[in-house]
Order: C-alpha cells, then structure tokens, then sequence
C-alpha cells in the first residue's frame, strides 16, 4: 500500500516535472492566498507586537517607548485580575464542555431512533452568531425578570431573585455557563466522529472476556479517542482564551472587573479609551498563553504516535 | 447465549457496526442512562431559542408580568417587534451589509484558497510541507490579538467605515480554514486522474478547472457554507472597523443600536436576534450533513 502510494508520487511529480514548471506555477498558485495573510495576518501581527512598545493613540501614531506599556501593566492589577480571570474562565468551561461533550458524544453514539435529527439540532448553539444567543442569555439572566429566578421560586427552591451579572461570583458563573452552552455542541460533535472510527468489534471481544460499561469506556474508548481529544480541546482552549463577544455582550467586564478577559480589557482600553498601545501591549500579553497550549498538545500528541509505534 | 444474541444482532437490518452495544442494556436502564440524560441536554441547548422565539412574539405589557400570564407562553402573539425592528430601525440595511460583505470574503477566500490548497497538495513544490504547517499555524491566531494593529491598518488605507475594511479582513481566519479543508479533500482525489489528463496533454490549468474542482464540489460547498457562517457571525472585526449606524452588520447592529440605556427592547432585540440567525440555520439545515464532516474532518486532518 505504501509502495503503491510512493510509486504513484513519484510518476507524477516526474510527469509534471516534464511538462510544466512547477515552480513558478506554484508561485503563481500561492500567489492570492499568500498575499492576503501576509498582508492582513503576518503584517498586522508583527504591528501588533511593535504597537506594544509604542505610546500609540487613536489618531496619533506614537513612538517608540520600550518597555513602558509593560512596566505600567505589571503594576496594573486590573490587567492581572483580567488574567487570572481569563485562566480561570479558560480552564473552568473547557473541562465543563469536555465531560459534558464527551457525556453528550456518547449518548449519542447509541443507537437511537432519530439520530441524525438529534445530532443535527444539537449543534444549534455553535451555528447562531454567538452575539445574538448571547443576548438571549442577556434576557435569561436579567435581575428582575429572569426566567431562570422566576422558575426557581415557583418551584420553591429559592426564594428571591438571583442577581446574575450584579455578583462578581455569579457573573463569573453565568458568563461561564453561557460559555459552555455554546461550546458543548462542537465538542460532542467532533468527539462522536472520533467515536463512530472506533471498530464495534473491539467492544465486542473486550464484552466477551468480561469487561463491564466502565472497563469498556476506560480501556478501548479513552485510548482510542485521546488523539482526536487532544486536538478538539486544544481548540476549544485557544477560542476560550481569546473569547471576547460573550463577556462583551454580558457584561463589558463588569461588576468591578470580575469578568474582564484579556481580550475584553484590550478592548476597553486598546479601542475605547484610545490608548492603543497599552491595548496592544496586552494582545501581545496572551501570545505566550496561546503558544504553550499548542506546544503541549502538539508535543502531547507526538509524544503519544511515538508511543503508538510511530507512523502517520 | 450472549454469543449467539450477538450474532443475531449484528446480522440484522440496522447492523452491529451503528449503536454501541445497547442492545444489552434493558429497557428502563437505558431510560435512565441514554434517553433521560438525552432529554435534559436537548432542553438546555434549545430552550434559549425557544425563549428566543417566545420573547419576539409576546406583547410589551405581558413581558414582565409573570403574574398575570405564564412566562413561558405568549396569549395572542404579535408581530409588532418585528415590523418595528423592519420599518422604523435599520435592520433591513444590517442585514443587506452582512449578506454582501459575507458573501465577498466568502469569495475571495475560496479563490485563494481553492490555488493555494492545489498548489500545497497537488503541485507538491519544495517547502509545501511547510507552508501547509504554515497556514494550519496561521488559522490558530485568533482575532482578538490581531484587531487593534488591523485597525490602524484598516484607517490608514482609508477603508474605515466601509465594508471592504470586513471583506479584506475575514480572509484571515477564513483562508486558513478553507484551504486546510480543500487540501483534505483534494488528497482524496486520486493521482491517477491526473496523470491520465496529463499525458493526454493536459495543462495545470486545465487539470484544475475541468477535473479536480468538479470532483471537489462537495468540499467545495462544505467551505463555502463554512465560510459564509464564519463571516456572518464575525463580531470583534465588525465592533471596530465600523462606525456608523448604515454600515453595520446584523450581530454588532442589534447590540449596539437596539439596545438603548434605560429601557431595553427586549421583544425588539429578541426578534433581531432570531431574524439574523435565520439565514445561517437555514443554509445549516440544507447542508447539515456537509457541515458535520467537514467540522469534524477538519479537526481529525
């Protein structure tokens, strides 16, 4: 299979090679694409991290001030509230949306009637404009007239209203929950891709030499599944991290800061204060988070094909 | 008898291959364990849009009267959130904006990306390896640290406030993703096509337009649909690059002219939510089959 694989590359590439320049044809072909991500994605990055020692302002390009934007943050402890909010939202809803996609990835991974439908209506929450849900969730947690207060009092669990996005705690938990509602859908959804590759015939040799529901889930689906685990959350990590419409929608930040996200604080003060070095400067601050979570997953990953026997 | 149970199962219409192993779990444990738990995932995901929904179409005076009527029902709906939200604010031009503008990054980015893609999996040049790492690294750089150095950028070339600033901006997460996508589904596309074409003397060219991209329809669709939905739910872009009230799109115009400071428009803003997220479950609904596996083969690639 291999060797069939090879030989047939290398026929081709030959023939192409014979026929036509590949080279300058693939620049050709590179040409659009890597025009506009050089243009709109290398460039604005690396202007990015060079606004980040500017005192830039909206409407006055700024000069060069080393290390200040930075020195001003590391004393700053809005923006080490909004880290340690970030981190704290970023590793709450991502191990929420894990057990529960995965939960919900394997219910649906019976066999049940109307599967298809179920699988299809699941995934609602991930296809809306996370704006516009997120303001149905405005209207949920209103602190007068939330339907969830109003249907906890009926039922006489509580008995005054809860102030959702009023308490620091409960705005924290709110937004997160708003967070998770959002993100359980594409979790479940790859996650059960990655189930249906896993061959019945191994549930059924681990059934006959005795293994129970647990055994069957803890030895043959978790291994089988951790590769496909790892890159869906690492997604899931790196869109958490950089979230920034659903704290905006909720709550801009707010109460006192106790939702402020980096992205949100780099907003606040990058756009709507003007100062858009210092909201530079605090975009730049996430890049260190971002790279080490690809760099664990990616050598996660190696590590665990190397394990494996290599290959692929 | 376990054995046997088994064999039977298997060899009937629905097949072993389809349903985990259910068929040993009794009737009222499955209840429990499967239908139950189903039951409260399916609630909590849906029940926003139906309070959504509810919302829109509930008079102004019943609300926030919980006493009076149920909250959960509306008695004699009304459409005057919705036509107050078509004829007396401009979310008719929202909308139109949002159509146009993710329709052109939709375009712009499959035509980058259908060459690009070619080019990495197919034409196989020296560091296409690379560049194809490259661009998968070039989809991880998320928005928010890229929108304040775009803004500058965005003003100096003087598109500020007009909707090519959003269709030149988009590419940025949506190249990335198509032409990972599209390399996928042109690995499936076997060589040998190719080589036929070749040798019958065809051009690069021609390869590309009359053989790879007819096959790829399927892909093609699937980036498309993925795209559109991509760019039509973008809000950070749109927040900043934005200004007056004529050029917004759906999900920054609902958020920052329906919502006034003292009394909120609830009925108003709900129905606005429900109409701009219509087009994309639609589209969705049409094409949820290619939308599930392209989601998910984009993951496992």
């Amino acid at each position: 299979m291999a060797s069939t694989t090879a030989s047939t590359k290398g026929t081709s590439s030959r023939l192409a090679g014979l026929t036509e320049s590949r080279g300058w044809l693939s620049a050709w072909f590179m040409l659009p694409a890597a025009a506009l991500l050089l243009v709109f994605l290398t460039y604005p990055l690396g202007l990015g991290v060079w606004l980040g020692f500017t005192d830039a302002r909206i409407g006055r390009p700024g000069i060069f001030i080393g290390l200040e934007n930075y020195e001003y943050l590391w004393d700053d402890s809005v923006f080490w509230l909004s880290v340690f909010n970030t981190l704290l939202y970023t590793t709450v809803a991502s191990i929420l949306k894990f057990v529960l996609g995965l939960w919900l990835a394997l219910i649906l991974n019976e066999n049940l009637p109307l599967k298809s439908f179920f699988r299809a209506i699941v995934l609602l929450p991930w296809v809306v404009p996370t704006v516009l849900s997120a303001i149905a969730f405005w209207w949920i947690f209103d602190s007068q007239f939330s339907i969830i207060s109003w249907a906890l009092i009926e039922m006489g669990i509580i008995d005054q209203r809860i102030n959702f996005l009023g308490d620091p705690t409960n705005a924290r938990a709110s937004v997160i929950a708003a967070n998770v509602w959002r993100g359980i859908p594409f979790v479940a959804i790859t996650l059960l891709a990655g189930l249906q590759t896993i061959p019945q015939s191994l549930y059924e040799a681990a059934t006959l030499d005795g293994a129970g529901r647990w055994q069957l889930f803890r030895y043959v689906t978790l291994p089988l599944l951790t590769p496909i685990i790892a890159i869906t959350m690492t997604f899931s990590v790196l869109f958490t991290f950089t979230d920034f419409q659903l704290i905006y929608v909720l709550t801009r930040g707010g109460p006192v800061n106790a939702t402020h996200l980096m992205a949100t604080l780099s907003f606040q003060r990058g756009i709507s204060g003007g100062q858009l070095g210092e909201g530079a400067a605090i975009a730049v601050a996430m890049i260190p988070f971002l790279l080490s979570a690809i760099l664990f997953s990616y050598f996660g990953l190696q590590r665990r094909k190397w394990q494996q026997g290599g290959g692929d | 008898m376990a054995v046997t149970e088994t064999r039977k199962t298997s060899l009937g219409p629905k097949g072993g291959d389809d349903g985990g192993m259910g068929y040993l779990q009794s009737l009222p444990r499955r209840v429990v364990t499967v239908y139950l738990p189903l039951l409260i995932f399916v609630f909590v995901l849906l029940f926003p849009f139906y309070w959504m929904a509810v919302t829109s179409v509930k008079p102004n005076e019943q609300m926030t009267n919980f006493n009076d009527y149920s909250p959960f029902w509306v008695i004699g709906p009304t459409l005057e959130h919705f036509r107050y939200l078509l004829f007396d604010t401009s979310y008719p031009g929202w909308l139109w904006n949002t159509i146009l503008i993710s329709a052109g990054s939709t375009f712009l980015s499959l035509l980058a990306a259908v060459f690009a893609a070619y080019a990495i999996e197919r034409l196989r040049f020296s560091g296409s390896r690379q560049v194809g790492l490259a661009i998968f690294l070039a989809y991880l750089v998320p928005p928010s640290i890229l929108f304040i150095p775009l803004s500058v950028m965005v003003f100096r070339l003087g598109l500020y406030d007009t909707p090519f600033a959003l269709i030149l901006t988009y590419p940025t997460f949506l190249v990335p993703f198509c032409t990972w996508l599209l390399m996928g589904y042109f690995r499936s596309i076997p060589f040998e096509l190719e080589e036929c074409a070749l040798i019958d003397g065809a051009s690069r060219w021609q390869i590309l337009t009359k053989i790879i991209l007819p096959l790829s329809v399927p892909g093609l669709i699937s980036a498309g649909i993925f795209a559109f939905t991509l760019s039509w739910n973008e809000f950070i872009y749109a927040l900043t690059f934005i200004q007056s009230s004529e050029n917004k799109t759906v999900p920054v115009g609902v958020l920052t002219e329906l919502v006034r400071s003292d009394v909120y428009e609830w009925g108003a803003l709900m129905a606005g939510a429900l109409i701009g997220s219509l087009p994309v479950v639609i589209l969705y609904s049409f094409f949820v089959e290619h939308y599930v596996s392209s989601m998910t083969g984009a993951v496992k690639e």
